[in-house]
């Protein structure tokens, strides 16, 4: 602990030193002081490190303001010097600046000579103080001047901004400067890296920098580095890794390899297999991901179905149009929030499912409840209020799709690998239907309304003579099962636009799911909605979207030939008529 | 000699104890002799005239009526609430429709004597296999049968032997029809994707816009439908039609005694489907179109409404059923188009939960009433 930090004071000192040398290098008299004064400095802050850190601070920032006006100068020379300066300071705002330099963005206003960063606008360009990084307003063209650099000078800054980032101490600058160099490999980048790579210590780092040496050594005239050079890049997953392996087995014309060493191409064939293999192996992965999203998207919109149909046995034909009440929720809480979008998903959920949950009970109340042990008559009444449902929100909300905005911390994707990257909104709307699923499973397993539910749906005399309120606890179930269509109805807003027939895309699907997963049967519904979503996305790229969903719905009639009470079947008494 | 009163000997026990049956039939025979008079012999200036798109109109209620009556014959009599009776409909529509089309020849846009234009828009080279023979009247008059028949017969043998029943068969029947709708909006199904086949010229060499053509679909199919509801009275009151309505009551029993009754099942789902079909295909050069929304879910459940508001188990419910919402619908959405679906809906409501009989049920408890008020 004690030697790493004398260690890395020792090397601050140095690098001090040097700043301050540069810093003053045209006053040679100065010289002397500077490198007295900052040993005291040292010292005294080798007792007091934070402090010492702010005035090392202060320091590159004097050192900063000066290289930065010095890029004004007249001469070439001179800027060359000034950008040399840089090389010492190494922070975000150098790297940018530097940046700005390399792509003609660093200008100089005419009316105090202050440097500045701009951005194009549409009557000029907005500028940035280019030292204290304040944001200045936008300026006319002719209020600016640009400083000029040649050739010289751009090939001397690519250089400086790779070295800065490569040594900068944020991991994510050093990894994006290796991908940058990795496009552009030559003699002097190879270099770069080869000196970066022995001071590097982050594992992922010193991944990408040797993947860049490989892609370089591959060439290599030495047979040994080649071959080793094969053996990395066959680990890799990049696709530059691959197409610079496949570069090595390139036939001529005539059918011969234009490469003659059979040993090197036996092993880059070898690689390439290897590469082919993991990518296949990934894209497998990726495939399932796929599949258990749909299916999660599948068990959302079914798992309320679930409850009213496969616990209670009502036909729910409008269940589709309480998922949709819950998507407009959504839409009508953005409305109310627009300032909030990320959080407005938080209101949405529970207001949802209030919405959706009273719809029901409305629905259960004035309909279904006369029609219990009339399944048939159910099916057709609950249509009605399926169309009487959708005309309403045609009423209300115009027929026009309309669209709900997704957070931003939903959007985005989690990078595995080069081959395997999962977006955050499928991942989240897994992860969230399966919360779903564990609070239902829990609601009917440990509350006093699951035993109840349960032992209606089982002996509902028996309830009746033990004194629980039948008619209360049926109205609350199918009040839960709708109100969790509007918790589905929220997730699918996120996915496709809300419209009054969104529900009606989903209400055969989460029937099928229910049917084939097993009546009565929560556990059932999961495995069913993700063995169907996942059966779907395989079938997909072999027939076709719509095909697919044709050969699922034909699969599960034949399945049903074989199990007509689904995977889990029910058992016991409940299960007889 | 023996013949005709054989003959009138069926048609007699056919029609015995069926007064609403008589009183259908002679309306029926009634309104076909005055529309095609009214149309054809009184001059279009005359008040008495009725316009060919009433013709037409009233054509296309007939042959929804049949559809009816096929899904009053399962559903009423044998208890498989089929939603997906539309898919047999559309089935036989298809199989009409490629025989129009075949029809066209080359006076299509793109005047191709072998291939209809959306072929020809597709860059399709050659006719697909399975439109061979449809430029033959007989053949295609033999797929409208045929075609709506297998799909029953594959789907019901699939299903009633494995005694899928009640609400699941309800569902997997809902599912068949939008597997269906999905295939035929594709291009490759070729059948003309999502605009469907249309722009159909003439039938068996008679123009199609041609007065006397359209007046003469509507009798044969009034005809079809007289036919058809004769037929399906017969095999109600038939031994087979007891041994349905058994099974319609109590399943297990019947299979206990010893029926068959996945046989039984079958047979009269394959007869439904077929008319169906006959309905289709009788509404195709009617109305001039067949496309995918034929398979909708929604068109099927709308006509299992037909049947709930006009009662079940009677055949002629069906038809009053049929043609009392078909009116209503053409004129709601002409005059009220927003009101449309809540007054659909609102009648599935009411219907199942106050009028479980029907219409006819209604006026069978009015009667009731008062001849027990009167005794």
């Amino acid at each position: 602990m004690l030697q790493t930090t004398q260690k890395t004071q020792i090397k601050v000192f140095d690098t001090f030193v040097a700043n301050n040398k540069k810093l003053f290098h045209k006053h040679p008299a100065g010289n002397l002081t500077v490198v007295f004064l900052s040993f005291f400095i040292l010292i005294f802050c080798s007792l007091f490190t934070p402090s010492f850190a702010e005035d090392k601070q202060s320091n590159d920032n004097s050192a900063f303001a000066y290289a930065v006006n010095a890029l004004n100068a007249k001469s070439f020379k001179a800027k060359a010097d000034a950008i040399k300066i840089f090389e010492t300071i190494n922070n975000k705002q150098t790297i940018n600046t530097l940046k700005a330099l390399l792509e003609s963005r660093l200008f100089y206003r005419k009316s105090d000579q202050l440097i500045v960063i701009t951005t194009e606008s549409e009557n000029g360009y907005h500028i940035t103080d280019a030292i204290t990084e304040n944001k200045l307003g936008e300026v006319g063209k002719r209020d600016i001047k640009k400083i000029r650099v040649n050739n010289k000078l751009r090939k001397q800054l690519r250089g400086t901004i790779a070295q800065l980032s490569l040594s900068n101490e944020d991991t994510d600058i050093r990894l994006n400067a290796v991908s940058e160099i990795t496009k552009i490999l030559n003699q002097d980048t190879i270099d770069l890296l080869r000196n970066a790579l022995e001071k590097e210590k982050n594992d992922a780092v010193n991944e990408l920098i040797h993947l860049a040496l490989a892609l370089w050594d591959i060439n290599s005239a030495d047979k040994n580095i080649r071959l080793k050079a094969i053996s990395l890049l066959g680990d890799s997953l990049s696709q530059e890794a691959r197409s610079k392996l496949s570069k090595l087995l390139d036939k001529a014309e005539d059918g011969t390899f234009l490469l003659e060493d059979a040993e090197i191409r036996n092993a880059a064939k070898k690689a390439l297999t290897h590469i082919d293999s993991q990518l296949d192996f990934y894209a497998l992965i990726e495939k399932i991901f796929f599949g258990l999203s749909l299916g999660s998207v599948l068990l959302l919109a079914a798992i309320g179905l679930a409850i009213t149909f496969g616990v209670m046995g009502v036909i729910n034909m409008a269940h589709g149009e309480l998922i949709m009440i819950g998507a407009y929720t959504t839409y009508v809480v953005q409305l109310l929030m627009p300032d909030n979008i990320a959080l407005s998903i938080f209101v949405a959920i529970p207001a949802a499912f209030i919405v959706s949950g009273l719809f029901g009970i409305a629905i259960e109340r004035s309909v279904i409840r006369h029609l219990y042990g009339r399944p048939l008559e159910t099916l057709l009444a609950t249509f009605g209020v399926s169309l009487v449902l959708q005309q309403l929100v045609r009423s209300i909300f115009s027929p026009l799709n309309r669209s709900v905005e997704t957070p931003a911390w939903m959007s985005g994707s989690l990078e595995i690998n080069a081959a395997l990257s999962l977006t955050y909104n499928r991942l989240y709307i897994v992860l969230f239907s399966l919360i779903v699923f564990f609070a239902l499973l829990l609601i009917l397993k440990k509350t006093t309304l699951g035993l109840k539910v349960r032992a209606v749906s089982q002996n509902r005399a028996m309830a009746k003579a033990m004194g629980t309120r039948v008619e209360w606890v049926d109205a609350l179930t199918f009040g839960l099962g709708s109100g969790i269509a509007g918790v589905a109805g929220v997730a699918l807003s996120q996915l496709t636009n809300v419209g009054p027939n969104l529900g009606q895309a989903y209400i055969i699907d989460s029937f099928m799911v229910v049917v084939f997963g097993g009546v009565g049967n929560l556990w059932g519904t999961l495995v069913g909605a993700m063995s169907l979503g996942v059966i779907n996305k395989f079938l997909e790229p072999w027939a076709g979207a719509v095909l697919a969903k044709i050969l699922v719905l034909v699969l599960i009639i034949l399945f049903i030939q074989k199990r007509p009470r689904g995977l889990f079947p029910q058992k016991g008494r409940a299960a007889e008529n | 000699m023996q013949q005709p009163n054989q003959q009138k000997g069926i048609f007699a026990s056919i029609l015995h104890d069926d007064r609403g049956g008589k009183i259908f039939l002679s309306v029926l025979a009634v309104v076909v002799v005055l529309v095609s008079t009214l149309n054809l012999f009184v001059p279009e200036s005359a008040a008495l005239h009725v316009s060919t798109y009433t013709v037409t109109l009233l054509g296309k209620y007939l042959s929804f009526a049949l559809l009816a009556i096929a899904l009053d014959l399962v559903w009423g009599y044998c208890g498989i609430l089929s939603l997906g009776h539309g898919a047999f409909f559309a089935l036989g529509g298809y199989a009409m429709g490629m025989y129009l089309m075949r029809q066209i020849g080359d006076r299509g846009v793109y005047g191709n004597a072998e291939l209809p234009d959306f072929m020809v828009f597709l860059n399709w080279s050659e006719l697909p296999w399975y439109w061979y023979g449809f430029d033959q009247f007989w053949f295609a008059i033999l797929m409208v049968v045929l075609a709506p028949g297998l799909l029953a017969f594959i789907f019901g043998w699939l299903t009633f032997r494995s005694r899928v029943t009640g609400v699941y068969l309800s569902i997997l029947t809902q599912a068949l029809t939008f597997a269906l709708l999905l295939a035929f909006f594709r291009n490759e199904m070729g059948f003309g994707g999502n605009n469907g086949l249309t722009d159909f010229k003439d039938i068996l060499g008679f123009n199609l816009q041609e007065n006397s053509t359209r007046v003469s679909l509507f009798i044969i199919t009034a005809l079809a439908l007289a036919l058809g509801y004769l037929v399906s009275r017969y095999i109600v009151t038939s031994k087979l039609g007891r041994v349905v309505v058994a099974i319609r009551d109590a399943e297990d029993r019947a299979r206990f005694i010893g029926y068959r009754v996945e046989y039984y099942k079958l047979w009269v789902f394959v007869f439904s489907a077929i008319l169906a079909g006959i309905a289709g295909a009788l509404y195709v050069p009617q109305v001039g179109i067949i496309n995918p929304g034929e398979f909708s879910p929604l068109n099927s459940i709308e006509l299992v409404v037909w049947v709930a508001v006009g009662g079940r188990a009677t055949l002629y419910g069906a038809v009053i059923g049929a043609i009392l919402v078909n009116y209503s619908k053409t004129f709601l959405t002409g005059a009220l188009p927003e009101v449309w679906l809540f007054a659909l809906g609102g009648l599935f409501i009411l219907v199942t939960l106050y009028l479980p009989k029907g219409i006819i049920g209604l006026i069978e408890q009015i009667k009731k009433r008062k001849s027990a008020a009167q005794s």
